[in-house]
């Protein structure tokens, strides 16, 4: 079915290329953080994860979100998301990449990856977290390519693949579970120490990965002879708005439990976030800017008649993306070293080489993503769907 | 049989031949003469029984074995004292053991490595000793 | 695709992938079959220390005293020299044992009536080498590891150099290696290893001293006797008359890890 790809048209094709040049910049910047070491991020004893596993933590829970799709469409029988329930399975085939990418280029010795297979360790959540991704991986790449396959060849999936689609619904639950596992059981990091955590992680993947979901399928109604169809896009973001109200209430809820108990290690990293503390604002800016995308990307998708009209549903859509990316993507896991466990403040901020070994990750993934889209709607447009 | 696109197969199944006999044609058919690990440090001459913590035989082919093998028991298991098949008492130690008789790692142990083309990274952190590590350094 | 093409391509993929894992099989099977030629054995060193439960006793007012006379860093001194621990001014600094003022080793503890000679310490710091150390719990590949007598072990040549461990730890006692150390030793001891970059490194209480009957290096090199080292889980020792006599904290005791480093005031 790969052949789709080198038939397509020269769009295309730059858009490859564009995303082939940032997927070149960032292997480069690789190669010279694996020789010199990951002194070349702006990380430290005080702020040891960054950028990369932020990023990680957030594409995890895009990842999960296939199930919004693959769910009512397979236990409920709701039909209109059949159309596009490749599209979330291959969206999650992307993600997860990426996840395992961010994993691999924040090690400090990544030959030795595979220790972790060879001294499998089930009391560290990480050893999970490798488990239940890889599983992720394997289950949308199986369930996704023979479900295309049959629908090219005009027939029903096979029936194996029943059971690992039934699988896959719990296990998209659990890569976000267990991913918010990783940060919620550390004792002493009291931003973290959260029993909502793994609810929370769960809400904010159900409303950003479908809002991309959306914005992906837009583009394709646009771009390509494949409608995804407006029932499906409809019901999508409703799932976005209820899940984003809900992400928002789980937040209030920690804002509740720090700000009247006033316990200070629960107080300081939200003081960080919000006010700054001690002098130190790093964060400060980007949090109200998430905040402000939240209230906008609600109110737009609130009310019926925006939340309708695909123009302001687009908007919607890009200020959730952005409000929970950078929710999850940037403030969650840096706030959690800041103040670290002595209370002192250690700015973090990424350099250069950081930056652009993050956008080379982001750039692999949606090639992976492109080029699996590409053959999904070409063989879509071919059965005329 | 046809083969399709014969030509470009062709000349890139040549580039790789090429590239894969390189250390061949670099050479020019030369051969590099065998190593002669150096057994003649201080250490060693002023040794009454001249033996290794296993036989000569056994440390040619396998001192890596028994260097993974101190590694494990002295940072895993806290065993850091080796006692040879002959009852010598040896510390489980690189550092403190092998190279305090062969302190003459570009003599002894490079020779052969670097015949076989081949970079240990023991040498990442296990210091040579100091007069050695001041050369490497220089 | 023409059908013979691609049977041939899958039976070629086949052989590569075959191929490819036969070094490995072929070096399994070979581990087993070939034991090293005798039985050599491992023995104790006689004078190794042995114990149940390591832990050290630190008398801050004794530390406190020798300071008064001038700074005093013969601990961190002997420390971080015999274990070449590299010095990195920054936030990538390396360390294994440090000072810090009693407000910021004691979170929440300190309030602004302290005494003022107790305000600034020194507490000395290091890895507390807990009963319970979320370290070990957290780490993907056993890479450290808790041993029988106590001691939070580091296995530096399993380490992936994830820091989950140092997320884990409460203590902030772990350093990594963000750069190659070499440049930043400026003496090395050659009976001890440096390390690669990459890798998460701590204190850990001397364990290639203590197998050798000598006691860690900084409580040998602390010239006010303010160090005192020994097994809690020996009646006789010395850490437990102490602690038995005079009133101890322990960093952090609230989040349950049971730090094995006491603080007399």
């Amino acid at each position: 079915m790969f052949d789709r790809v080198f038939k397509a048209g020269d769009d295309f094709k730059k858009l490859l290329k564009l995303l082939g040049v940032f997927i070149a910049l960032g292997f480069v910047c690789y190669i010279f953080q694996y020789y010199r070491g990951l002194g070349i991020t702006g990380l430290g004893r005080d702020v040891s994860w960054g950028l990369y596993i932020a990023q990680f933590t957030f594409l995890v829970g895009v990842a999960a979100s296939a199930v919004m799709v693959v769910l009512p469409y397979y236990l409920h029988n709701f039909k209109a998301f059949g159309r596009i329930t490749i599209l979330g399975e291959f969206l999650a085939i992307g993600a997860v990449s990426m996840c395992l990418l961010f994993i691999i280029v924040d090690l400090g010795m990544p030959h030795r990856l595979f220790n972790v297979l060879r001294y499998p360790t089930p009391n560290s959540i990480l050893f999970w977290d490798m488990v239940v991704l890889n599983g992720y991986l394997l289950l949308n790449i199986i369930i996704g390519w023979n479900a295309l396959d049959a629908e090219r060849m005009g027939v029903a999936p096979p029936k194996w693949v029943k059971p690992l689609i039934y699988i896959s619904i719990p296990w998209a639950v659990s890569i976000h579970t267990v991913t918010a596992f990783l940060y919620a059981g550390l004792p002493g990091r009291h931003f973290w120490l959260t029993a909502i955590m793994a609810a929370r992680f769960l809400a904010s993947a159900f409303s950003s990965g479908p809002a991309l979901l959306i914005l992906l399928a837009l583009f394709i109604k646009k771009r390509t002879k494949f409608d995804p169809g407006e029932e499906a896009i409809q019901a999508l973001a409703k799932i976005v708005t209820y899940a984003l109200i809900i992400s928002v209430f789980f937040v209030l809820l920690e804002l509740f439990t720090a700000y009247y108990s006033k316990v200070p290690g629960h107080t300081n990293h939200f003081d960080y976030l919000l006010f700054g503390l001690h002098g130190h604002a790093e964060l400060v800016p980007w949090t109200w800017l998430s905040n402000i995308l939240a209230v906008v990307a609600l109110v737009l998708l609130i009310n019926p008649n925006t939340r309708k009209q695909e123009k302001t549903l687009k908007i919607a859509c890009f200020a959730t993306f952005f409000s929970l990316w950078i929710e999850k993507g940037i403030t969650l896991v840096i706030t959690g070293f800041i103040p670290n466990t002595f209370e002192k403040i250690t700015r973090y901020i990424p350099t250069i080489p950081e930056v652009f070994i993050t956008l080379g990750v982001w750039a692999a993934g949606f090639f992976i993503l492109a080029v699996l889209y590409k053959i999904a709607v070409s063989i879509k447009e071919e059965i005329g769907a | 049989m046809k083969i399709y696109d014969a030509k470009p197969i062709l000349i890139g199944l040549l580039i790789f031949v090429g590239f894969v006999s390189m250390p061949f044609w670099l050479h020019g058919g030369k051969v590099s003469p065998p190593p002669d690990p150096k057994l003649d440090t201080p250490a060693i001459q002023i040794l009454e029984k001249k033996e290794c913590v296993a036989s000569k035989e056994y440390m040619r082919t396998s001192h890596m074995v028994i260097l993974n093998d101190w590694r494990t028991q002295a940072v895993r298991n806290s065993k850091r004292f080796y006692v040879t098949a002959g009852g010598a008492n040896y510390p489980a130690s690189l550092q403190r053991a092998c190279m305090k008789c062969h302190s003459n790692k570009a003599q002894f142990c490079d020779t052969c490595h670097n015949y076989i083309g081949l970079a240990p990274y023991c040498w990442d952190c296990h210091l040579p000793p100091k007069q050695e590590t001041a050369q490497a350094t220089k | 695709m023409d059908e013979k093409r691609r049977d041939f391509l899958k039976i070629t993929g086949a052989c590569v992938l075959g191929f490819s894992i036969l070094p490995v099989l072929k070096v399994s099977a070979k581990q087993v079959t070939q034991p090293p030629e005798k039985r050599p054995a491992y023995k104790d060193h006689p004078k190794a220390l042995h114990g149940k439960r390591w832990a050290m006793v630190v008398d801050v007012k004794r530390c406190q005293e020798q300071n008064k006379k001038g700074e005093c860093r013969k601990c961190i001194e002997a420390c971080h020299t015999i274990h070449n621990v590299p010095t990195i001014p920054s936030v990538k600094e390396m360390k294994w044992i440090w000072k810090e003022n009693f407000e910021h080793s004691f979170p929440g503890t300190a309030h602004e009536f302290v005494p003022e000679e107790f305000k600034e310490g020194p507490f000395i710091l290091l890895c507390n080498h807990c009963s319970n150390p979320p370290c070990v719990r957290v780490c993907p590949t056993k890479a450290t590891f808790k041993r029988q007598d106590g001691i939070v072990m580091m296995d530096l040549h399993r380490c992936i150099g994830c820091r989950y461990c140092m997320a884990g730890c409460p203590f902030g006692a772990r350093s990594f290696n963000w750069w190659d150390p070499k440049p930043y030793l400026t003496q090395m001891n050659y009976d001890y290893p440096i390390r690669r970059r990459g890798v998460v490194e701590k204190c850990t209480f001397c364990d290639e001293r203590l197998a050798e009957g000598l006691l860690p290096a900084c409580v040998e090199a602390c010239p006010a006797k303010a160090l005192v080292f020994g097994d809690l889980e020996d009646t006789a020792s010395e850490v437990r008359r102490i602690l038995s006599k005079r009133l101890s904290l322990r960093r952090k005791f609230e989040l349950g890890t049971q730090p094995n480093v006491y603080y007399l005031v």
